[in-house]
């Protein structure tokens, strides 16, 4: 096993009923990249997101998450809220999940919140108006403001984020996710909905968060244009099964990943694969 | 055992007046997904049709029994379905597409006004009728304990399952138990596959009304009494068999219904006549804590 | 209100002569006649009463029903006029910016101006020992609204049994009171504790249900209270409840003609309106606390966490949110202010019995804090306001007082929807705080 890997999932498998969703997957990602995790619509990369960010119990197999500090931490024993508590595993969803009813800032201070709970003194603390509380919500609101201005959505940090365009929704949303100071971010289908001159800027975006922030990005992405540029790596399924791995430019040449994605008809795969460069 | 036995008759006729009650729960939470609290208070009202309706007849000579019980069961079941329509059309109409708490306090208002408007027409005192089936059958005579079935108990049990049977053919076969499905399902696509979606939701409150009512009449003819009260408790008692058989399933709703009559009537007979209710709410919790959706209720799948 | 509207699609084609209005307003109101007249015929129509031997007996009432229905045929005519003039229902108000930036000035104002005048009640109303009554039920219910406001408004978990805390705080003041002789001020945080935990035991199971199984559960918790209550007589005195419950002193000095009673030690004339003045300070104290510790909580972690809650579970989750204890705080939260609300409903009573904490005082706390717009501290003191005093304005009417309540809660629903106040205002800004329109902020789903 390679020190350098975040994330290695091994031999994870998940069964709904009789239906296999992912079997037997076994893949890694490593420190400050950007993995992609692409596929055909049903191939199990949204399941596979959510067994490793506690939404899914996994029916079998391992997630075996690794801090900078060597501290390894096992995902499939944590669940729920303690995957992005302790395991420092964050994500976006596919349908966008902001608060609508609260605003920008708002909405990247409820992700500091066990930050703040800390803080708040659990919320006697906060209560009293204690001054330490006092300098961490400012320091909080600083923190959101940098993610703000990073996201160009500064301006609009009082409007609620039911109001923004969907494009602002979608960054906001990474904005919040990077708020809880992850050390691996998932991201399910960022680009979806946005126009080529958003989903430009989005690249841009991930690549800064990897660059500038050391943090490690796991993507699912349909968006072929996105996952060539950006991906330092990618990781083909189909059917619940890793059917290729490797650089962007390997995957793309693969006549497996063809197939699977425009059937046997690979003229046409080759210009949607062709498309993304 | 004998005693155990006369337990079970009388949990199950108790359950079968909840289980008809809780259908009208149940239908109109699957179609708008939403507490008709005035429910157990349309319920009453059924009653109340019933006990008048029945006076009227008796006054006016008619003597054959199972006539005046079949006029009095068509009447209750058209006027108080007139009623279950009006509440909708009044009361919960305007506020179909709106937030999920206003047509709940809506439906709260209303149940204060049913209640309220039985017991300024009627009167606040307890209206008592003599029985009107009266007889039975001695089941089991085991040294002084005596099992009997009566033939009230008879008529409740038969007329329950009788119009289930009806009820389970009109959602599986016929045009409107297909538009209520629909409905259930996904409203703006049934509207535009042109099904009627205000007129199936209408006939969704006429239904479960008209089943209330039959429930208010068994009620009338079992214990031969009717309050303007009564509507709250029943209500309550009816929902908690709804939500216990699974919100928004048909079959739960009955099985509720049952479940509800068995576990009132064995606490009392077993424990404490007094504690019943706290029995059957605390059941209802535990119930709740291990099958978070009821007992046949869809489990509620998280879409991520 | 002023503004323009936004007309919806009318009902009637543009060419639609008066006539063909009229004739269609009589149809309308000729259907709804008839329908009255099916639906009265037998309540209204006929009475029915126990006669002296316990016979059933009935007499008809026809011109009674002819009224009625005559009364529906006016009223659906005056309904559909006054649809023709107002424009179609569900039409949206546009209020133009001038304007709304003259309501927003007026709602800043407002709060202060209120709560002066809250002040001034005893000064004013010293003579009227009956509105000061009043004005000590209305505060009860605003500290009430204010604390279910916490479960509901805040962290949109639907509590359909709020009286249970009310009940809990009641019953833990008055039996260790007169069993104990504890002093109201030593109970009265013991009331709040002793809520707080009855919120935790019975969210803790029950918290994951979502929706209406939470509604239902909260429902029986609080019918469970009221029947054990009414039937634990040894301890709670059953049905009769529990009497001589002390009254409450000005911190260990009792306010009684007695010679150590406050008004001997002042030197001034002794006056049960004293008792009465003091109490109303008192629930406003408390009311302004829940409102404080409310407000202070929006801003801190705890309370975000609730609105996030409201709004999105999921993505709480996602947030490493503990979405169970985050939930078991706002539920022991509200419980708290319901067992001082209730503690304090004690003492002035100075009996209390299991009528008063039946479900349509929960029903009555619950449409207080929708009416007054879900999370709005300012609304739910309006809506207390407004519903409790409007409540005693029809004591004449008797019977028929629940009758009204209850069409005016239809009524008020089908008007506000969302309550009389549906803007969230943020907890935290960095330019300038503006309000949120409510068609944006969620219900919550729990």
């Amino acid at each position: 096993m390679r020190v350098n890997c975040i994330l290695s999932v091994d031999h994870l498998s998940m069964r709904f009923g009789g239906i296999v969703a992912v079997n037997d997957l076994s893949f890694t990602a490593e420190r400050r990249k950007i993995t992609a995790l692409i596929g055909p619509n049903g191939a199990g990369k949204t399941t596979v997101f959510n067994c490793i960010t506690g939404f899914y119990k996994p029916s079998g197999g391992t997630m075996r998450l690794t801090h900078d500090d060597g501290r390894a931490i096992q995902l499939e024993r944590l669940n729920d809220f303690r995957i992005s508590k302790q395991a420092k595993v964050a994500r976006t969803f596919q349908n966008i999940r902001l608060f609508p009813g609260m605003t920008a800032l708002e909405n990247l201070m409820v992700a500091q919140h066990n930050a703040l709970m800390r803080a708040s003194g659990l919320t006697f603390l906060g209560l009293i108006g204690a001054p330490s509380w006092r300098t961490a919500e400012k320091r909080a609101i600083d923190l959101a403001t940098l993610w703000l201005k990073r996201i160009g959505l500064l301006d609009r940090a009082d409007d609620a984020a039911g109001n923004l365009p969907y494009g602002d929704q979608r960054r906001l949303e990474i904005a919040r996710a990077m708020c809880t100071e992850p050390a691996l971010l998932c991201l399910d289908e960022p680009a979806a909905g946005l126009n080529a001159r958003e989903s430009a800027g989005l690249s841009e975006l991930l690549l800064s968060i990897r660059d500038d922030h050391g943090a490690s990005i796991l993507l699912i992405e349909h968006d072929m244009s996105v996952v060539m540029e950006i991906s330092d790596h990618v990781v083909v399924m189909d059917y619940g099964v890793k059917i290729a791995e490797g650089s962007p430019r390997e995957v793309r040449d693969d006549p497996r990943v063809i197939a699977a994605y425009l059937g046997a008809d690979e003229e046409e795969a080759i210009a949607v694969m062709e498309s993304g460069t | 055992m004998d005693y155990f036995a006369q337990q079970l008759i009388n949990g199950l006729v108790l359950g079968s007046i909840y289980g008809l009650i809780a259908i009208g729960y149940t239908m109109v939470y699957g179609i708008v997904g939403m507490i008709n609290f005035a429910h157990g208070d349309i319920f009453m009202i059924g009653g109340f049709i019933a006990l008048i309706s029945f006076l009227v007849l008796v006054s006016l000579g008619l003597t054959a029994v199972p006539l005046i019980l079949l006029i009095v069961l068509l009447v209750s079941m058209a006027i108080t379905a007139l009623y279950g329509w009006t509440v909708e059309r009044i009361a919960y109409r305007p506020l179909r597409h709106s937030f999920r708490l206003a047509p709940m306090l809506s439906a709260i208002g209303m149940s204060f006004v049913l209640s309220n408007y039985s017991q300024v027409a009627q009167g606040a005192r307890v209206k008592p009728v003599p029985p009107i089936i009266t007889g039975g059958y001695t089941l089991l005579d085991n040294e002084g304990f005596v099992v009997r079935l009566s033939n009230v108990q008879i008529v409740v049990v038969i007329t329950t399952i009788v119009l289930l049977a009806i009820f389970t053919w009109l959602v599986a076969r016929t045009r409107l138990g297909r538009d209520m499905r629909a409905c259930e399902q996904d409203q703006t696509m049934a509207a535009l596959l042109g099904v009627d979606v205000d007129r199936t939701i209408s006939m969704t409150f006429v239904i479960g009304a008209a089943l209330a009512a039959v429930a208010g009449m068994m009620y009338l003819l079992y214990y031969g009494l009717v309050d303007f009260f009564m509507g709250f408790v029943a209500g309550i008692k009816a929902f908690t068999a709804a939500v216990l058989g699974g919100i928004g399933s048909l079959p739960g709703a009955m099985l509720g219904g049952l479940a509800i009559g068995l576990i009132e009537t064995m606490w009392s007979a077993y424990f404490s006549v007094e504690y019943k209710d706290v029995a059957a709410f605390s059941i209802l919790i535990v119930v709740l804590i291990f099958m978070p959706t009821g007992l046949l209720g869809r489990p509620e799948v998280e879409k991520v | 209100m002023t503004g323009e509207r936004v007309t919806a699609p009318t009902l009637e084609p543009a060419s639609a002569s008066r006539g063909s209005i009229a004739a269609f307003i009589f149809k309308k109101a000729l259907i709804s006649a008839l329908v009255a007249l099916v639906l009265f015929s037998l309540m209204i129509g006929i009475r029915t009463e126990a006669g002296p031997t316990g016979q059933l007996i009935y007499w008809t009432r026809f011109p009674e029903l002819a009224g009625m229905v005559a009364a529906v045929f006016a009223g659906s005519i005056a309904v559909e006029l006054l649809r023709l003039w107002w424009g179609p229902v569900g039409t949206v108000m546009v209020v133009p910016p001038k304007v709304q930036s003259a309501l927003a000035l007026a709602r800043r104002a407002i709060a202060p101006l209120l709560l002066i005048f809250t002040f001034l009640v005893p000064v004013i109303f010293y003579q009227q020992r009956y509105i000061l009554d009043l004005g000590i039920l209305v505060l009860t219910y605003v500290m009430l609204g204010w604390g279910l406001n916490v479960v509901v408004g805040l962290a949109g978990l639907l509590d359909l049994g709020y009286v249970a805390f009310y009940a809990v705080g009641a019953y833990s003041y008055a039996l260790l009171a007169t069993n104990f002789g504890l002093s109201f001020w030593i109970c009265l945080p013991l009331a709040g504790i002793l809520a707080a935990l009855w919120g935790v035991m019975l969210g803790f199971p029950v918290l994951r249900l979502r929706g209406d199984y939470l509604a239902i559960v909260t429902l029986a918790f609080g019918e469970i209270i009221r029947l054990v209550i009414i039937n634990w007589q040894s301890l709670t005195g059953g049905p009769n409840g529990v009497s001589g419950i002390p009254r409450p002193t000005l911190f260990g000095i009792p306010l009684t003609p007695a010679d150590d009673g406050l008004a001997a030690k002042l030197g001034i004339e002794f006056s049960p309106t004293h008792r009465i003045v003091f109490l109303f300070y008192l629930i406003l104290a408390l009311a302004l606390l829940t409102n404080w510790v409310t407000i202070r909580l929006r801003r801190l972690p705890i309370g975000r966490a609730w609105e996030a809650l409201r709004e999105d579970e999921v993505a709480c989750r996602a947030l490493g949110i503990n979405i169970t204890t985050t939930k078991l705080t706002a539920f022991a939260t509200g419980a708290m202010f319901g067992g001082f609300a209730g503690a304090f409903f004690a003492t002035r009573q100075g009996f209390i019995s299991p009528e008063s904490f039946t479900f349509q005082e929960s029903a009555l706390v619950l449409a207080i804090v929708v009416l007054g717009g879900m999370g709005s501290q300012l609304g739910v003191a309006l809506a207390a306001l407004a519903m409790i005093g409007g409540f005693e304005l029809f004591r004449g009417l008797d019977q028929y007082r629940m009758l009204v309540f209850g069409v005016a809660m239809v009524l008020l629903m089908i008007w506000r929807p969302r309550g009389l106040i549906g803007h969230r205002a943020p907890t935290v800004y960095l330019e300038h705080s503006q309000a949120i329109s409510s068609d944006l902020v969620k219900e919550g789903h729990g």
